[in-house]
């Protein structure tokens, strides 16, 4: 259907007549096939790659290793191939499924020996625009570069990275970027030589999209070069790209900048890294600093820890005080990675005097992301300072967090308390922690909410029994009536955890009576929950508990007006009924379920039906 | 918080719209001048207008380095005095270089284009906003605006300035400033983006020796947006010097252009935010094939490619661009499309969203259309037909049904012979095309039983094969 329009994409050298008399040969052979069962699946390709459905192209598309094993291997390399990329013209869609399917066709084609019948189509489609289909086809490609002999891999494989190295649209020549360093390491030296040259075009290359492309590669393609040629090729082109014109070209170098410093002796570092990283710390793009920020801790590993010291505190100090939020958000992500990975000799040094001052300011931050990004991290700062440091220095910072006008920055703290218990123990806390948590306990957010609930198993295995009996467990009940059905749930959840931690007897004392009075609630939401409540405790508190406290309640509740609460009461029979003594459940359940199962209402009556049959009780 | 009402805590949720109103409107600064050191206060400089003629050159260009002083206006306390002098002194230099002959002397270039440099060219910062809709979102302001927006008046009038001269113009305005005039047009103060097309079409205009590079250059813009980041605030702005520009295309028309046509304005309507530009988007498609109505075809067949299949808001779009080509469509180009198009019309037609049935049954309103579509009914009317009929007893919209009666008369007024036969034969036709959809069914499961068989058989292959490799493997050593 788009055949005329879409010619141009093939890049295949044949001229168009003979493309289509091919295809009509083709086609006339396939319809031949007709009547031979073997032969039959091609046709019935055809006929799918022609239906104007686009959905139904996909599913023939996709079912391509079924066809080519009908087909077996000859006719797949001598048929099905040279169709297939004489049809590559259809929608991304089709396009994209095409070249994942081709990246393990191997077998299909007859093994490693033919795998490079898989070239033709896989180049078309490594030039379309759409990215995802092209990067695909890269994929693709570099998948079976690896099941190419040494030998086909210089008659086939390289001849086409250069034909698309030197493509005229630059959608080819960004595929090409993708290829050079999955042939480099077997091809002969002269044909090293070639593809280091054509490496080099691509990184000066006049379009954007293909220096980005060459930017983003060159780390890759460093790791599998000769160190003399990481120096001599590597080193220029990564400095050429650190200073491009577009700071998205700038910012991959960045990238590469970890991988080619890792490459390289410690002593070349400073001569041949060094300047181009400095520079890249001060770019005038945030863009640029921020991927400095980011790949911060990666960056500092790979320089060593001399240069760190010298070097990365400085600019570390700098990407904390950045003008843009966005750079210190990223920086305030990594201190407890840099601080971590510093020189043991002057870790501590250099934190107290250096990283300590940027961070106090940081914990005042104008900008919310930047205190929450901080207050993920700074908990982990206790354990690498200790205890007498910490208590100095990091407690009225974390206290300072805790009273936080944004609600992240509280949850952050609170969700990596467990740090600091090991240093300093939590009693150091508690008295700020408790403000804290009850304020998030009651934001008007509900995901706020939520997000504390779900540490309070934590929180009340540190705070220990007492202190939360004394100050959290009104909190949790509340939670259980709150107005989110979420938050209900959360809490229900929260409360079984609770009893896991603290046993049955404590679940006796204080959970269980609040629970059972909840049923008389005149709210009939409330009155559910009591049921949701049982069915998540029933397990935990044991047989004794749930037969002699929950069921007469569950059993009371099956009176119940509203048809919702009646259902889950059968629903809550059906949970608990293994957990209860067996005369119980014949003499008490058995009795309520089957009234239940002459209700009113259909699903309660569905409802009961089901607890009878799983329970046994017919 | 406190602020929050009873009726938002119930549901939990906040409407997206109130939640906006609370937010103040923002404006953003740029990077640049907070990493400046503290300034010196400016003194302001003697008026030009009383400097005597002989000096009044030194004094234009001592003020122009003064306005080359950057201020911070995310702290509006700070430095009044100064940005008040400044802001007089941009008014006095806009109205001297457009009331005065004779000013604009060579000496006077590099200091201009240093001052207009120095105080657009900055980075753009980040968006306080990532998921910004342009559509319902404000948009961030430019904080610095009340410098700005003189300095880019001043740009405006030296480049409109009788006396100016490209030739030496061009050792300052040259391919770097042009890219990075381009790369602020990514700013979201639609203010500073209107003087930019101003701008940048001036420049256009005035420099030969720059069109290649503007035109290569916003090319490469566009495809980055159209297949890496989906994100620039200018699109629209660039769209529309470019509907200019392709205006004045000599003809025949360069591979470069047609290439730019197909390869980037086409794949741009599969853009997430096509709503945003598609006016300048399709005028620039319908310049084209006003310059060389043989690439029709081309174009029409892309639009049906990229043509949205979920996005209907975007499918009303389409059908407009469509409608406007047709508007300009040469009969013989007509005749060439014909069929796949009216194939999409036919399933726009029945489409259950009654706003892209509705646009595509509006063609039938257009009389250029109507006689296209008469000329060449006995192939249109076809494929129409089996859509029309169908949905004119099960749209669920009375409207949509009444217009399809419409259609459906004014077609069989056209060819009644014809209609009658696709009246008798529809029923028929149903059932053929159900038969065959069965057979594929069928199709579709005795291969799938096939590959079952084959599967099986495969793996013992397979087995084979990988022994064969092996021992393959140890002869070798």
């Amino acid at each position: 259907m788009y055949g005329r329009y879409c010619s141009s994409i093939v890049s295949s050298a044949e001229n168009p007549v003979s493309r289509r008399s091919r295809k009509q040969q083709l086609e006339s052979k396939m319809a031949g096939a007709d009547g031979d069962d073997s032969l039959y699946p091609i046709a019935v390709l055809i006929d799918e790659l022609r239906n104007e459905d686009v959905q139904l192209r996909l599913n023939s598309i996709k079912k391509l290793s079924t066809i080519a094993l009908a087909l077996g291997v000859e006719r797949t390399r001598t048929e099905l191939l040279p169709f297939l990329t004489d049809t590559i013209y259809d929608e991304d869609e089709v396009l994209l499924a095409l070249a994942e399917q081709l990246g393990s066709f191997t077998a299909l084609v007859g093994g490693p020996d033919f795998v490079y019948c898989l070239l033709p189509p896989l180049e078309s489609l490594a030039t379309v625009e759409e990215t995802v289909v092209r990067d695909k086809a890269v994929e693709s490609l570099r998948k079976i570069s690896h099941e190419h002999s040494p030998v086909d891999l210089e008659v086939h494989f390289e001849p086409l990275v250069k034909r698309l190295a030197s493509g005229d649209w630059f959608t080819s020549r960004t595929s090409a970027c993708g290829l050079f360093s999955v042939c480099y390491p077997r091809v002969s030296s002269t044909v090293k030589a070639e593809i280091r040259q054509h490496f080099r075009t691509l990184c000066s290359d006049d379009t954007p999209m293909v220096r980005r492309a060459a930017a983003s590669k060159l780390g890759e393609f460093a790791k599998v070069l000769e160190l003399d040629y990481v120096k001599s090729d590597i080193i220029p082109l990564f400095t050429t790209l650190a200073s491009d014109e577009q700071d998205s070209v700038r910012l991959l170098a960045v990238e590469a900048c970890v991988s080619i410093a890792q490459l390289l002796p410690q002593e070349d570092l400073e001569a041949l890294v060094m300047p181009t990283l400095r520079q890249a710390a001060e770019d005038k793009s945030w863009r640029v600093r921020y991927m400095v920020a980011d790949k911060f801790s990666e960056l500092q590993k790979a320089v060593g820890p001399e240069i760190t010291k010298n070097d990365l505190v400085p600019a570390f100090q700098n990407l904390l005080k950045d003008c843009e939020a966005e750079v210190r958000a990223a920086a305030a992500n990594k201190v407890k990675e840099f601080c971590e990975n510093l020189p043991d000799d002057s870790k501590e040094n250099i934190i107290m005097s250096h990283i300590l001052p940027c961070v106090k300011e940081l914990v005042s931050d104008t900008n919310q992301h930047v205190k929450s990004a901080l207050a993920s991290v700074i908990m982990g700062l206790s354990t690498i300072l200790g205890k007498d440091d910490t208590i100095e220095h990091l407690l009225p910072l974390f206290l300072a967090q805790l009273k936080d006008e944004c609600p992240e920055v509280r949850l952050n703290i609170i969700s990596n308390l467990d740090c600091v218990n090991e240093v300093i123990g939590i009693r150091q806390l508690s008295q700020s922690l408790l403000p804290a948590i009850v304020e998030l306990a009651e934001d008007a957010k509900w995901r706020v909410r939520l997000a504390i609930i779900e540490y309070m198993p934590l929180l009340a295995g540190q705070l220990g029994v007492e202190f939360f009996d004394e100050k959290l467990n009104s909190l949790c009940m509340a939670w259980l009536v709150d107005h989110v059905y979420a938050i209900r749930e959360a809490a229900t959840c929260n409360l079984m955890k609770l009893v896991e931690k603290f046993g049955a007897e404590w679940a006796q004392n204080t959970i269980v009576p609040k629970v059972v009075a909840m049923a008389n609630d005149p709210n009939y939401l409330h009155r559910m929950t009591t049921l949701f409540c049982i069915n998540a405790l029933s397990e935990a508190c044991g047989q004794d508990i749930t037969t002699k406290q929950m069921l007469p309640i569950v059993l009371k509740m099956s009176g119940d007006q509203v048809a919702n609460v009646r259902f889950n009461v059968a629903k809550s029979l059906q949970k608990i009924g293994p957990v209860l003594e067996s005369t119980a459940l014949q003499a008490e359940v058995k009795p309520v379920l089957e009234k239940l199962a002459t209700d009113q209402d259909m699903d309660v009556k569905y409802f009961a039906q089901e607890a009878i049959s799983v329970l046994a009780l017919a | 918080m406190s602020a929050i009402s009873a009726a938002e805590k119930v549901d939990g949720f906040t409407r997206k719209s109130v939640r906006k109103a609370q937010k103040q409107k923002r404006s953003q600064g740029s990077s640049q001048f907070r990493t400046q050191s503290s300034l010196v206060e400016l003194s302001p400089l003697p008026q030009l207008k009383d400097a005597p003629t002989t000096e009044q050159q030194e004094l234009f260009c001592q003020k122009l380095q003064q306005c080359c002083m950057l201020f911070d206006f995310m702290d509006s306390v700070i430095d009044l005095k100064s940005k008040e002098i400044k802001r007089a002194t941009l008014n006095e230099l806009v109205d001297f270089v457009s009331t005065n002959r004779g000013v604009l002397v060579e000496a006077a270039y590099p200091e201009i284009a240093a001052m207009i440099s120095n105080n657009i060219f900055r980075t753009l910062p980040p968006s306080d906003n990532p998921d910004f809709d342009p559509e319902e979102d404000e948009p961030t302001l430019e904080a610095s605006w009340p410098h700005i927006q003189l300095v880019y008046e001043f740009f405006l009038r030296f480049l409109e300035n009788p006396d100016f001269q490209p030739s030496i113009a061009k050792r300052y305005i040259d391919q770097k400033f042009v890219l990075q005039l381009l790369e602020l047009f990514d700013s979201e103060d639609p203010r500073e983006r209107d003087f930019l097309k101003t701008v940048l079409h001036r420049i256009y205009g005035k420099f030969l020796g720059l069109r290649a590079f503007i035109r290569k250059q916003i090319n490469n813009i566009f495809l980055r947006f159209i297949y890496e980041t989906e994100h620039f605030n200018g699109v629209a702005e660039l769209l529309e010097i470019l509907g200019s520009i392709i205006n004045g295309f000599a003809l025949p028309l360069k591979a470069e252009h047609k290439q730019f046509l197909m390869k980037v304005l086409i794949p741009m309507h599969t853009a997430k935010g096509l709503a945003l530009f598609h006016a300048q988007l399709a005028y620039c498609v319908v310049q084209f094939l006003e310059k060389d109505p043989t690439l029709t075809e081309m174009v029409i067949r892309g639009l049906l490619k990229f043509w949205p299949k979920t996005c209907s808001q975007k499918e009303v779009m389409f059908l407009g661009e469509i409608e406007e080509i047709l508007d300009v469509i040469e009969p013989t180009q007509f005749k060439k499309i014909q069929e796949p198009l009216f194939k999409q019309i036919a399933k726009c037609v029945s489409n259950p969203h009654f706003q892209v049935a509705e646009r595509a049954l509006y063609f039938w309103n257009n009389e250029y259309i109507l006689s296209l579509i008469e000329e060449n009914i006995d192939k249109i009317l076809p494929i129409m037909f089996g859509s029309l009929y169908r949905i004119s007893k099960e749209h669920w919209n009375p409207t949509i049904v009444a217009l399809v009666y419409n259609v459906l008369k004014t077609l069989m007024e056209m060819n009644g012979t014809l209609f009658d036969e696709l009246t008798t034969s529809y029923k028929a036709e149903r059932q053929r095309e159900k038969k065959k959809e069965q057979e594929r069914e069928e199709l579709w499961q005795k291969l799938d039983e096939l590959r079952v068989k084959e599967t099986s058989g495969m793996l013992n292959n397979t087995h084979s094969l990988q022994n064969a490799q092996n021992n393959n493997n140890t002869s070798a050593k």
